[in-house]
């Protein structure tokens, strides 16, 4: 399979990649040719790259180390400026509604991006406040108490467990229950107790209308939590599908993560 | 409105969790100015007390160096040494010991420095009376004696306007001797018992200082020193600033910032005005210790009557300036190993170009020039300008357009690069 093509599971992934509705559903994410190409780099990070993702989606993106994954997140939540190429959320251009898109998607970085000598409380009530939540209080309290971390509430960070600060890390991206949230590897570097808890929580924003926007190495973790993946290799997509299609359509593929392999192969990706 | 309230918060718990920016902001600059004037006071007083360690080598064993000795005792700046265990110092061994630092200076008056100045003035004096025919000594008017040559040591570590200084003072003292040696001798010469002249100082000088409200302003070390160091101390906000900004990056909270729907100047606004309410704290903790604890100390007050408001309007100028420096330098720098050193030397570079340590009518033409670009220089000016020239707001108001523009300046490239760097 060459990488350079681009495969679509079915003819509804097809229709999904030129714009149109998927499964009954609107696209809130429309990418059109986005390029980020790095001043001094050698080649494109992302290349011309073409997704349409549909309203309620947990959708994943998934690739190997420098495959463009996090670049193509920094670029569709406003950290980065596109080379080329544009996108809309919701109908909101990036080009003219950089701010308007701003106020419906919330972010979920990598890095923890709390105040380490602030509590909790403190540091929700401040990116809280940021986005004009109402009853920030109590929808703080309520949040908190159900990933399990109402009795920290008022503890600084820093003496917090990396599980308890990737908690709280999700709790600041959805506070203002954004239409679409993006998170980059969200349940890097936790337990199985603090993953699970996040990844049920995640499911009840996505069933109460939050389109997820996910990147992770997880593969597995992928397969049982996406609704659809793409997978992206040099800034480009490979192939969209639902998890259980790009297995089924991959010849000796048991899980997602075959399908990975086949794509991406098995050398290594080390990149500077 | 919210919003920046809301910054606000966030930033001054932060750095009252910070107790190391909070050493720096609040307690180091009142160290300092406390330390300043208390070593500018004891040096003051080291001289003006006869504290200078001096040998005093006299090869002339006359009235003059006898005169010298007494002047020299008698001024309350020195402590005059002759001997060691006893036995006198001869210029050699004075020198010896000046030069490894046992004393600060060594004065050596020369062999037959009396009776050589009196037969000099005396041969003047006959050459004066005999040209008006007046002539009564046999000393001889065409009489030639040499040049004599007081020589001066001092210890190689002693500073050129301490030198300069006591130089100046023994110049003096030498000719006050002389022009009585010559007054003496006409007295001798005219008269055997009745004072013919009156040999006090004709000129004399007086420093008239401005007055205000009737009363004279006398300058003094701490009106010089608190609005010099208060400056100093607002600028080094520029450290905890840019520190909080660099880890703003490398915490990962600046990624969460940028992606709020707000724009990054409410995020500057928040940090401003935390900070400024910090160079104000700072402003009026210096002040109260100028006015209350330096008189504990035995220094003197700091008068700010009637002029606090306008100080303080100084204050907060200077905080804009201050913060729109560190809002740039934690902009541009990625590390806390870049802003911090960088941050602390650019101050300490700002403040000798401003004039805080070196006034700047005493520095060279070229970094006269240098200093009118340096806002600390525009901050500390205008302190004078209230303090000491007795100015108002209209004669103080370039300076503090200058601080604001300044702020404006570093706020929108700050701004821009962040922008650039972004698109890169």
């Amino acid at each position: 399979m060459s990488s350079g093509e681009m495969l679509f599971a079915s003819e509804e992934e097809r229709n999904a990649h030129r714009g149109d509705r998927y499964g009954g559903k609107d696209m809130i994410i429309r990418i059109n040719s986005l390029s980020k190409k790095y001043k001094g780099a050698d080649g494109y990070s992302v290349n011309k790259l073409t997704l349409n993702i549909a309203q309620g989606e947990i959708y994943g993106l998934l690739g190997p180390n420098g495959a463009g994954k996090t670049t193509l997140i920094s670029m569709l939540c406003g950290l980065l400026k596109p080379t080329s190429g544009d996108f809309k959320i919701d109908g909101l251009s990036n080009l003219a509604d950089a701010d308007e898109i701003r106020k419906i998607i919330g972010v979920v970085p990598q890095e923890y991006a709390l105040y380490p000598s602030l509590s909790a409380k403190e540091n929700l009530m401040y990116f809280g406040s940021m986005y004009g939540v109402k009853d920030l209080e109590n929808k703080i309290n309520a949040s908190l108490d159900h990933l399990g971390l109402l009795k920290y509430a008022n503890k600084p960070i820093e003496t917090f467990s990396g599980g308890m600060k990737r908690r709280v890390n999700l709790i600041a991206g959805l506070l203002h229950q954004p239409k679409v949230l993006f998170l980059d590897e969200p349940t890097v570097g936790v337990d199985i107790q603090s993953k699970n808890v996040i990844i049920d929580y995640l499911k009840k924003c996505n069933q109460k209308g939050t389109t997820l926007i996910y990147t992770s190495h997880h593969l597995i973790e992928a397969q049982e939590f996406c609704t659809h993946v793409a997978i992206i290799d040099s800034g480009k997509i490979l192939t969209t599908g639902s998890p259980e299609k790009l297995i089924a359509e991959t010849a000796q593929a048991q899980n997602l993560e075959d399908v990975f392999l086949v794509l991406v192969g098995k050398e290594l990706r080390d990149y500077v | 409105m919210y919003k920046i309230w809301a910054s606000v918060k966030k930033e001054s718990l932060l750095l009252l969790r910070d107790i190391g920016a909070l050493v720096i902001l609040f307690v180091m600059p009142l160290a300092l100015i406390i330390a300043v004037t208390l070593i500018q006071q004891g040096s003051f007083k080291s001289i003006s007390n006869a504290k200078i360690r001096i040998v005093l080598v006299d090869n002339d064993r006359g009235s003059i160096a006898e005169g010298i000795r007494k002047n020299l005792e008698n001024s309350g700046s020195f402590e005059v040494h002759s001997k060691e265990d006893a036995k006198e110092l001869n210029e050699s061994e004075a020198k010896d010991r000046v030069f490894k630092g046992k004393y600060q200076m060594a004065i050596v008056i020369p062999e037959r420095l009396s009776s050589d100045l009196q037969i000099k003035v005396e041969t003047n004096v006959n050459k004066i009376l005999k040209d008006v025919g007046m002539s009564f000594d046999s000393t001889d008017a065409n009489t030639e004696v040499q040049e004599k040559e007081i020589r001066l040591y001092f210890d190689p570590t002693t500073q050129l306007s301490f030198k300069s200084a006591v130089k100046s003072s023994i110049d003096k003292m030498v000719s006050e001797i002389e022009v009585a040696s010559v007054y003496e001798v006409f007295q001798e010469q005219l008269s055997d018992s009745v004072s013919l002249f009156n040999d006090s100082s004709f000129l004399k000088f007086k420093e008239i200082s401005p007055v205000i409200d009737n009363k004279e302003v006398i300058p003094n070390a701490t009106q010089h020193n608190v609005p010099a160091w208060t400056l100093f101390a607002i600028f080094f906000i520029v450290i905890p600033l840019s520190i909080n900004l660099v880890k703003e990056k490398g915490q990962g909270t600046l990624v969460r910032l940028r992606t709020l729907p707000i724009p990054y100047r409410i995020v500057i606004a928040g940090k401003t005005i935390t900070f400024l309410i910090i160079c104000m704290i700072q402003f009026y903790l210096m002040v109260a210790v100028g006015v209350f604890l330096f008189p504990l100390l035995g220094l003197e007050a700091l008068n700010i009557q009637g002029k606090l408001i306008l100080m303080s309007i100084v204050a907060l100028f200077s905080g804009f300036a201050a913060i729109g420096f560190g809002i740039l330098l934690g902009t541009v720098s990625k590390t806390q190993e870049q802003s911090a050193p960088f941050g602390a030397t650019s101050v300490v570079i700002l403040a000798a170009i401003g004039g805080v340590w070196v006034p700047v009518f005493a520095m060279p033409k070229f970094m006269q020039y240098v200093a009118g670009i340096s806002p600390m220089n525009w901050g500390l000016n205008a302190f004078y300008d209230v303090l000491l020239r007795n100015s108002g707001l209209i004669e103080i108001l370039p300076r503090l357009v200058l601080m604001l523009l300044f702020f404006i300046a570093m706020v929108v490239i700050s701004i821009i690069y962040d922008e650039k760097k972004r698109a890169l």
